[in-house]
């Protein structure tokens, strides 16, 4: 018990449940099934993002273009599925994830192949990708996507006393991928590899982990899922915008390393992530229903970086016994 | 005194190279845009210089100690926002007066909020790059809650002469940067902090065992870097007499690729003040000719993107983290 609210889970967990509590006595329309329903519907792209860049993070990486990389997957599919006349989902989602995973795999190239630090490529493709975007679409937005995009697709729905909230693809979308990886990460050898890789490169490296694979893979998964998400996104607001999700990186980025995810590699968990999510997307919410200015928010997402920080490592700056000290500097 | 020539002679193939790229960058532009080479071209790049200049070597420091700093253009907001407030709220009447406070409100703000960010890396041990972002997006949305993302203008007519005003020719933004790039100089070579900044850069651990008090050096890292975006803030702000948060948010990717592309090594410890400067005037001349030829704003974009990656895969065979 007491080892559950240790982990960054279990606070994250903990203060949700607070903070959800708190938000049913304040305000009317939390604890409404049309609420959570459209919490759930729109942060399932999110979710989807989360999952897919803490794949990066555990094996040592940092990536910050992989929501403009949705956006240039989101022009590129529809612009080609509106010339090929339509298509369907099957068609959609296979292009989505092909773009996806190539955009994904060029930042592998750079980072495997050339060996530059993950950070400093991601900037690179990041301006590279949003300025070619913006460039060669002249920041025009498509609004003639084709009907089976266009049109919602109801997973669940239940009837309420004023109209019916229902739950939609992408949430179902969202539940598979965070199987998936939950899948790939906790429960295969792979999975292991990654987290070794990324706590101890040179480790790795020397006991015959294929580094070239698990780079690929960790930028190639990320990849995919922002493939998907950008597909779901435009599914979800039936239009494609290129700078919609321009900034959204640095929100998923806080959300995950919310979760306990470190940069520096082997730490981080699919269900931290989704926690992490969840909770600036309560705290957004919350602020929403309570009044409190939007500009706000943003401000309150730097300071719970900033404070997820200095408590995970509270152990570290506390007065402590030597040894601790030292192992906390290993683990830096 | 082998090694001290040696030494020597690979800052000097730096900074010739980067000499080089700048006489390259100035011929290509002369040859494909018409009127390249006329003196309005050369004032405007040395009015806009400055700013990007003190942003970048607030970038530098920290990347010479093996960090980043990717806060330095909302530092360089807040500081202007702060001095802008306390000059129309207390001191609008003041004239001259307003200045110097106002420059000491920039650079003392970027101090402190530099010293935070300093002492967040040196004592809790989280990785520069997490704790910048963590103040970027903070610093973000304070101005933007403070300013509603509104424009905050009407400077007294003062700060109009050291934004646009000129001193034996030379234009007083430039002067203010010359100045702070000899203080960084002296400072990154001559003193105790900049061999201890070197130090820390290449090997934190050695550079604790060798009696180096290392978090004591990120605080100043930090401060050092909040500082000078602060008075990059200060001139932001009397250039343009009004501040605005996100002004200047695209220079963070310019700050980054005129540092790599001097060669500070991205593992930390490496790189010169001089190379920097130089490789700095040849990214303006890239800028301001792309900007002449009429070259769309994105494209420019796309294209510092792709420069970073490609200054990076040449420089990546001389750099290893060692």
């Amino acid at each position: 018990m007491r080892r559950a609210f240790s982990s960054a889970e279990g606070i994250l967990g903990l203060l949700i449940v607070v903070l959800a509590v708190f938000l049913t006595i304040s305000t009317d329309s939390f604890a409404s099934v049309q609420n959570l329903f459209d919490l759930l519907n729109n942060q399932s792209v999110n979710i989807i993002f989360a999952v897919g860049l803490v794949v990066v993070l555990v094996a040592g990486g940092i990536d910050i273009s992989f929501s403009v990389a949705a956006s240039v997957v989101q022009y590129i599919v529809v612009t080609l599925l509106v010339s090929m006349g339509g298509g369907n989902w099957a068609i959609g989602l296979f292009l989505a994830a092909a773009t996806g995973i190539s955009l994904g795999l060029i930042n592998a190239l750079f980072i495997h192949r050339f060996r530059i630090v993950s950070i400093i490529v991601t900037i690179g493709t990041f301006n590279l990708f949003f300025g070619l975007l913006m460039y060669l679409s002249r920041g025009r937005s498509i609004y003639t996507i084709p009907d089976w995009l266009y049109s919602r697709v109801a997973i669940f729905s239940i009837e309420l006393e004023r109209g019916s909230a229902t739950l939609y693809l992408p949430v179902l979308v969202m539940l598979f991928m965070v199987f998936a990886t939950w899948f790939l990460l906790a429960k295969t050898g792979f999975g292991r590899q990654i987290y070794g890789f990324g706590s101890n490169p040179d480790a790795a490296r020397r006991s015959g982990i294929n580094v070239a694979l698990i780079q690929g893979f960790a930028y190639g998964w990320l990849g995919l899922c922002a493939g998907i998400a950008g597909l779901m996104q435009a599914h979800i607001v039936r239009e494609v915008v290129p700078n919609a999700l321009y900034g959204r990186e640095l929100d998923i980025l806080a959300a995950v390393v919310l979760g306990g995810a470190v940069l520096g590699g082997g730490r981080g968990t699919v269900l931290g992530s989704v926690l992490g999510v969840m909770l600036l997307a309560l705290i957004q919410n919350g602020l929403n229903l309570l009044g409190i200015s939007p500009f706000a928010f943003k401000m309150i997402v730097g300071a719970i970086i900033l404070g997820a920080i200095t408590a995970t490592n509270l152990d570290r700056i506390l007065p402590q016994s030597r040894k601790s000290a030292k192992e906390g500097q290993n683990n830096a | 005194m082998r090694k001290l020539i040696q030494g020597w002679s690979t800052d000097r193939i730096e900074l010739s190279a980067m000499i080089a790229f700048l006489i390259l960058s100035i011929l290509v532009f002369a040859v494909i845009t018409p009127n390249f080479l006329s003196p309005g071209i050369f004032r405007s790049m040395a009015f806009q210089l400055p700013e990007l200049g003190l942003l970048t070597l607030a970038m530098f420091i920290p990347i010479i100690a093996g960090g980043l700093n990717l806060a330095v253009t909302f530092t360089a907001n807040i500081c202007g926002l702060a001095a802008a407030f306390v000059v129309q709220k207390f001191l609008a009447e003041n004239g001259a007066a307003a200045l110097p406070i106002a420059l000491l409100i920039s650079v003392t703000i970027g101090l402190g909020i530099g010293m935070l960010v300093g002492a967040m890396v040196a004592y809790v041990v989280a990785h520069p790059i997490l704790v910048t972002l963590g103040a970027m997006i903070f610093l973000r949305g304070l101005g933007e809650l403070l300013t509603r993302g509104a424009d905050i203008s009407g400077m007294p007519a003062v700060f109009e002469t050291v934004g646009h005003g000129t001193w034996l020719g030379i234009p007083i933004p430039m002067l203010i940067f010359l100045i702070a790039v000899a203080i960084c100089f002296y400072i990154m070579q001559f003193t105790k902090l900049g061999f201890s900044i070197h130090m820390v850069g290449s090997n934190p651990k050695a550079t604790m065992f060798s009696g180096i008090d290392v978090n004591r050096v990120l605080v100043w890292v930090y401060g050092l870097s909040g500082a000078l975006s602060g008075l990059a803030g200060f001139l932001m702000l009397a250039r343009f007499n009004s501040v605005r948060v996100g002004h200047g948010e695209s220079y963070l990717l310019i700050t980054i690729l005129a540092c790599f592309l001097a060669g500070a090594n991205p593992f930390g410890g490496f790189g010169r003040v001089l190379p920097l400067a130089v490789g700095l005037i040849s990214l303006q001349v890239i800028a301001s000719g792309m900007n002449l030829m009429g070259a769309s704003q994105h494209l420019a974009t796309a294209a510092w993107g792709g420069f970073l990656i490609l200054v990076m895969i040449l420089r990546a065979p001389f750099q290893s983290k060692t």
